[in-house]
């Protein structure tokens, strides 16, 4: 852009004024330490709060574990591998439901979205269903699945479904329709509109859609697995709590913490990556 | 007049698929071709629900739960306006507070129960402690957005026509978060059903409350008790939703319509 079409002799003032890119720089970096350790002034503070609370007895070791104590136990379960242990069958759990539910609210979405009359045949049912708490299913599913594997599996999966097709389902119906005329100019056929214009529109939205369901699912998981389970995360909480060692009780909370956030970059780049061609304004 | 012309509108082809169901439901149990222990027949559905009804417990645990729900959400949700508020407004706030906020965010819901139930018990305090808590989390995170979505000129305005420190707050920050703050208070009307629920399972069922008929459904092996407790659980979350939905509109009416 450097046209030179105007004033010559124009000197912007502000270039002149501009410290050593080193200075900006280390300003910036200043800045950004400022920040991170301000960030740690609160969880250090109630970090000291709880070791003060332990060392004073206010609260028995049994309610109150010392910090040294939750650090101990931490390393130990992660060394002798149960802590690895539960939370790979957890996420496994997770995994197998993402699937399932995944897919089949990646169907239904654009089931709905694509057919008029599975629009109108299925979703007034979808739409009532869907304001069901997911929780509210469990005890049902108790009865018919037992308390293995199977009922896991298809908690997570309905909390996982609802959130994946209504985004689909949104995300397809909020192409405009210009673009689908586009499309019938160009005489695409049905794959074709699916493949190069449905898809990649409702791109957003189907993402959307997949963040809230690890969400709601990774809810429902530590719900069911503190319910009825003999492994997992969850599991792993209810024998501390039993065993009255809440060290064991903050340690999975946590994980699920860790794992919590772990998931939660994953979704935002991967949502990066996949709305990375979207030139947007902002 | 009114009542045929929204039959006219409704479109009768979403009621073949409930319909349908129904239909094969009915006639799987009259059949016997299913085990109606396991999967009992519509009738008998009815019937416990008209049993349950008609003794005032189904009334009295509705009762029970909906006030614990409320109690929990007004308290997580005052607070949540308040610490959204806070880190909205205050850059300090957000610098010494926000980390901690967004860090613990991601606890998921459940984890906490375990430690609040050791902490207070398997009572009221361990229950509304945890719903407000479910509540608390979208309320914060959406005033926080709401009070970062006032622009700058807004601001200006403000500063010149020499609006005093509650002034601010008040004619121009909160009218200015409403819309994202109605939709926070919306999400923490569904979570905090959510939380109910589960802390009724999680947390036993010494008190009266829809989980302690489910639960006692449970236990007995009363499965038309359980599909009771069950639909009536997911009608008071339609319900919630549908008021929440409306008194959103009613609020943010004068946004005008739609943008």
């Amino acid at each position: 852009m450097n046209t030179v079409t105007s004033s010559v002799a124009y000197r912007p003032p502000a270039v002149a004024a501009a410290p050593p890119p080193w200075r900006t720089l280390a300003s910036a970096l200043g800045a950004r330490l400022l920040a991170f350790g301000a960030g740690l002034l609160l969880p250090l503070l109630l970090l000291g709060l709880w070791q003060y609370a332990v060392n004073r007895h206010w609260l028995a070791e049994q309610i109150l574990p010392p910090p040294a104590l939750v650090r101990d136990s931490l390393l130990e379960l992660w060394q002798n591998g149960d802590l690895t242990m539960h939370l790979a069958i957890s996420l496994q759990r997770l995994g197998w439901s993402l699937l399932l539910g995944g897919g089949a609210g990646l169907a239904l979405g654009l089931a709905m979205g694509v057919s008029p009359s599975a629009r109108v045949y299925l979703y007034p049912s979808f739409a009532l269903v869907a304001q069901f708490p997911v929780i509210g299913w469990v005890p049902l599913l108790i009865i018919f699945a037992g308390i293995g594997e199977a009922l896991k599996v298809a908690a997570i999966s309905i909390a996982v479904v609802v959130p994946v097709a209504l985004n689909t389902y949104q995300g397809i119906r909020n192409i405009p329709r210009a673009l689908l005329e586009v499309a019938a100019v160009y005489r695409f056929s049905f794959l074709q509109t699916l493949r190069r214009l449905v898809l990649p529109a409702a791109a957003g939205g189907i993402f959307n859609g997949l963040r809230q369901g690890v969400m709601q699912g990774w809810l429902a998981l530590v719900f069911v697995e503190l319910l009825a389970s003999s492994e997992g995360i969850g599991y792993l909480m209810v024998w501390g709590r039993q065993l009255l060692q809440l060290d064991i009780v903050v340690v999975g909370m946590l994980a699920i913490g860790a794992v919590g956030i772990l998931l939660d970059r994953l979704l935002a780049w991967g949502e990066a990556r996949v709305q990375g061609w979207q030139r947007r304004a902002y | 007049m009114t009542f045929w012309n929204k039959l006219r509108k409704t479109d009768l082809r979403g009621l073949v698929l409930p319909a349908a169901l129904l239909a094969l439901w009915y006639a799987l149990t009259a059949l016997q071709l299913v085990n109606t222990r396991l999967i009992v027949p519509p009738g008998a559905v009815l019937a416990a629900a008209w049993k349950v009804i008609a003794g005032g417990e189904l009334l009295a645990g509705l009762q029970a739960s909906l006030a614990r729900d409320l109690a929990g959400f007004a308290v997580g949700s005052a607070a949540g306006i308040l610490l959204g508020l806070l880190l909205g407004v205050s850059r300090w706030a957000e610098r010494l507070v926000g980390p901690t906020f967004h860090t613990l965010k991601q606890i998921s819901l459940f984890a906490w129960l375990p430690l609040l139930s050791t902490w207070l018990g398997t009572g009221e305090a361990a229950k509304i402690l945890f719903i407000a808590l479910s509540a608390f989390y979208p309320v914060a995170l959406n005033t926080f957005e709401g009070v970062r979505g006032v622009t700058r000129a807004q601001l200006e305005v403000a500063r010149v026509l020499g609006f005093k420190r509650l002034q601010l707050a008040w004619r121009l920050i909160l009218p200015a978060a409403a819309p994202q703050v109605a939709t926070g208070l919306h999400l923490a009307l569904l979570y905090a059903w959510l939380a109910t629920i589960g802390a009724e399972y999680l947390l036993g069922a010494s008190a009266p409350g829809i989980g302690n008929v489910v639960i006692r459904g449970k236990a007995a092996f009363h499965v038309e008790l359980i599909v009771v407790g069950m639909l009536l659980v997911g009608l008071v979350g339609m319900a919630l939703n549908r008021a929440a939905a409306a008194v959103e509109a009613r609020v943010l009416h004068w946004r005008g319509p739609a943008h």
